[in-house]
């Protein structure tokens, strides 16, 4: 059965990429998701809301799914009577399961039938009854807050199995998280993760923010990714409101989102050789990417280019001497990765880590739903620049970077061809930049409605479900982090491995807690 | 390993000079010598951090790790970030203190021998920044810690966090020189 087949009410939303969206039964909630996953279609992302005005109203689950004609489905399920709960999806979409569990904590709507339903982003810090994003509620109540509580590992039984505890705090300046394996020897058997502690209450926030003003929390979800998160709120901000963004702007955002992948994808190659006890490669990529991010703060004002991106455009206007100098900077460092990138692949010790370690086959990409660089680098050839090119990607031709073999080394591999990627594709924009404004001021007024944006950051499609009402005001804010399908499926990539190789495994993801904790 | 030594002969020492103590409240001159005594003068020893990111946006954790690229080289300076709370001087906290990190921040506190200093960076860890205090955050870091000095900024930039470690253990050089008159007198 094809989608079109499905018989729903769809109707296109405004969005700079194909994007309808319909309401569904709760018995066609899951007829739905499964005729997608047989169709190859996946789960971008999941949320509730809450909808009730008084006596009106519902609970609402939603669901946005990538169907397979390059379509994003947005389906909501209005929950009727009061209902508190809605169908699993879980058992079709594995990835589904953490995000079900979200929305049990936020808003007390359950997944009816699913196997997991321990508490996810409430650790006990405060009260299981306490549903912060409904109506309600302010976000702000004070009470006397109860103690952390325990969580139910699961746990691994046999002769010589051992488990070691990991985190939350980290040996590193890292962000914190819980690890748990399972392990005999130095042998992982299971890893299971615990997330949660950066929970910041982010979604609630957003109802105490104009929208004007949304595009500022929603560039610190998670710090590495502003530029993208920004500007995926930006861009279902200016959909609601049809806000015409000069193209000169548009073009400014891509230049900044690909020094953001330069930026991280840096940083990240020398952690990685750091993490194989090459510490050269630290030295070296640290060096490069402190460059970068000072002309950054001579260009733009910022080293990470915070608030850079505002609704209706961008908050600085390059000069042709500022755009001489970001070629310059492209030419400069691209010598020194190509210099760099041979090292590593001669480099036997390094190449002896990174080869075969943390493997995820493309069959098991799919099945997990592994999205972003990590897809690419297991033969999923998945980016939205190039399957919902919103402009200017429509006009740069963006070549995708893929691996087959899923192991460090292939993830190690996706970084440097996206890295020189990124630069050619800095050089065309300074190069095509057009002429005019950089701001627009919006003239249809502040409408209410609904929109979203959806943007490939560094780590992968960053997606953001926005719903405005009168008066400039934030109904709904959802951020999406491609960590949601990532960070599962790291702990299958553990599986097998050493113990001493897993922050390797790690590093090579990178994934946020930030912006999955939210 | 020839690839590898050009490299590194070609890149030369990029390290760059550590910020002027007049910045940071005192002295004229800028002598790596002379932050590495006082560091000694005060501590005895090294300097030595740990860093609790409480609910950051991961944005202050970038640049805590810039600072230890080759241009600041804390290391040089005798200051370095440690795995252990029982190793360190200096508890170093970012973001605004998530409800659900605030055992694990106190529990990081605790094992911090005395004389311990604590310092705030960025303005999540200041006043909860732009996430304020909720169901979800306590807010700033003051809440629930003694917090000896602060460091401003969105993320603040290295320079700025560097300056302000100084500042802080040139507070504790103060109040340990005031105390020890005090003993004498």
């Amino acid at each position: 059965m094809k989608i079109a087949d499905l018989n729903l009410n769809l109707a296109p939303l405004p969005a700079p990429f194909p994007l309808v969206r319909g309401e569904v039964c709760a018995s066609e909630w899951s007829a739905v998701a499964l005729t997608i996953a047989e169709n190859h279609g996946r789960l971008v992302t999941l949320w509730g809301s809450d909808d009730r005005h008084g006596e009106a109203g519902h609970f609402v689950v939603s669901a946005v799914y990538a169907v397979e004609n390059g379509t994003l489905l947005w389906l909501d399920l209005p929950l009727p009577d009061q209902q508190l709960n809605y169908p699993d999806i879980a058992g079709i979409f594995p990835y589904a399961s953490h995000m079900q569990r979200a929305v049990a904590d936020l808003l007390g709507l359950v997944a009816e039938g699913a196997s997991d339903t321990r508490p996810w982003l409430n650790h006990g810090a405060w009260p299981m009854d306490y549903f912060p994003l409904r109506r309600e509620f302010t976000g702000t109540e004070v009470r006397d807050w109860p103690a952390v509580t325990d969580y139910p590992f699961v746990s691994v039984a046999g002769d010589g199995v051992h488990e070691i505890a990991v985190g939350p705090v980290h040996a590193g300046i890292i962000e914190p998280g819980h690890f748990r394996f399972a392990v005999v020897g130095e042998k992982t058997l299971r890893l299971e993760e615990r997330l949660g502690y950066t929970h910041k209450g982010i979604d609630k926030r957003f109802e105490h923010l104009p929208a004007s003003e949304g595009y500022r929390l929603a560039g610190r979800v998670s710090g590495d990714s502003t530029v993208a998160y920004a500007w995926a709120y930006c861009m279902a901000l200016e959909a609601v409101w049809n806000w015409q963004v000069p193209a000169r702007a548009l073009w400014l955002r891509a230049l900044m989102l690909e020094r953001e992948r330069v930026a991280n994808h840096l940083g990240d190659l020398g952690a990685l050789g750091n993490d194989a006890a090459f510490g050269f490669g630290l030295s070296q990529f640290m060096r490069l990417k402190e460059d970068w991010l000072r002309l950054n703060k001579t260009l733009f004002g910022h080293r990470f280019m915070m608030d850079r991106i505002v609704p209706g455009g961008v908050a600085f206007d390059p000069d042709t001497a500022a755009c001489a100098k970001i070629t310059a900077q492209c030419d400069a460092i691209e010598a020194e990765v190509r210099e760099l990138h041979a090292i590593y692949d001669d480099h036997a010790g390094l190449q002896d880590r990174f080869l075969t370690t943390g493997r995820v086959t493309t069959e098991l990409a799919n099945q997990l739903g592994l999205t972003g660089l990590a897809a690419r680098a297991s033969g999923v050839p998945r980016d939205v620049r190039i399957d919902f090119p919103a402009p200017p990607y429509d006009e740069l031709a963006v070549n995708i970077a893929c691996r087959n073999s899923g192991d460090v080394a292939a993830r190690v591999a996706v970084r440097f061809d996206e890295l020189l990627e990124s630069l050619q594709l800095l050089r065309q924009i300074v190069r095509r930049l057009p002429d005019g404004a950089v701001i627009a001021a919006p003239d249809n007024g502040m409408p209410e409605g609904r929109g979203a944006g959806w943007v490939e950051g560094w780590r992968g499609g960053i997606f953001v479900a926005l719903t405005v009402e009168k008066e400039n005001r934030i109904r709904r804010c959802h951020c999406h982090d491609p960590s949601w399908q990532n960070w599962p499926v790291l702990e299958y990539a553990a599986i097998g491995n050493i113990v001493p190789d897993f922050p390797l495994i790690n590093k090579s993801f990178n994934l946020s807690y930030s912006g999955h904790d939210r | 390993m020839w690839k590898i030594l050009k490299r590194i002969a070609k890149t030369g020492i990029a390290t760059e000079t550590p910020p002027d103590l007049q910045k940071v409240g005192a002295g004229e001159t800028a002598a790596t010598q002379r932050i590495h005594d006082e560091i000694l003068q005060i501590l005895g020893r090294a300097l030595t951090i740990r860093e609790v990111d409480a609910g950051s946006c991961n944005g202050c954790e970038l640049e805590l790790n810039a600072l230890n690229n080759v241009y600041y080289n804390l290391e040089g300076l005798g200051i370095k970030f440690v795995a252990s709370p029982r190793h360190a001087d200096l508890l170093l906290v970012t973001g605004p203190v998530s409800r659900n990190m605030a055992l694990a921040l106190q529990r990081t506190y605790d094992a911090i021998p005395e004389p311990k200093l604590v310092v705030a960076v960025g303005d999540c860890a200041i006043n909860g920044g732009i996430f304020g205090e909720s169901y979800a955050t306590l807010g700033g870091v003051a809440k629930m810690l003694p917090v000896d000095h602060v460091i401003p900024g969105c993320p603040p930039e290295p320079i700025a966090i560097l300056q302000g470690i100084l500042t802080a253990v040139r507070y504790r050089l103060g109040t340990r020189a005031a105390a020890d008159s005090a003993g004498h007198a």
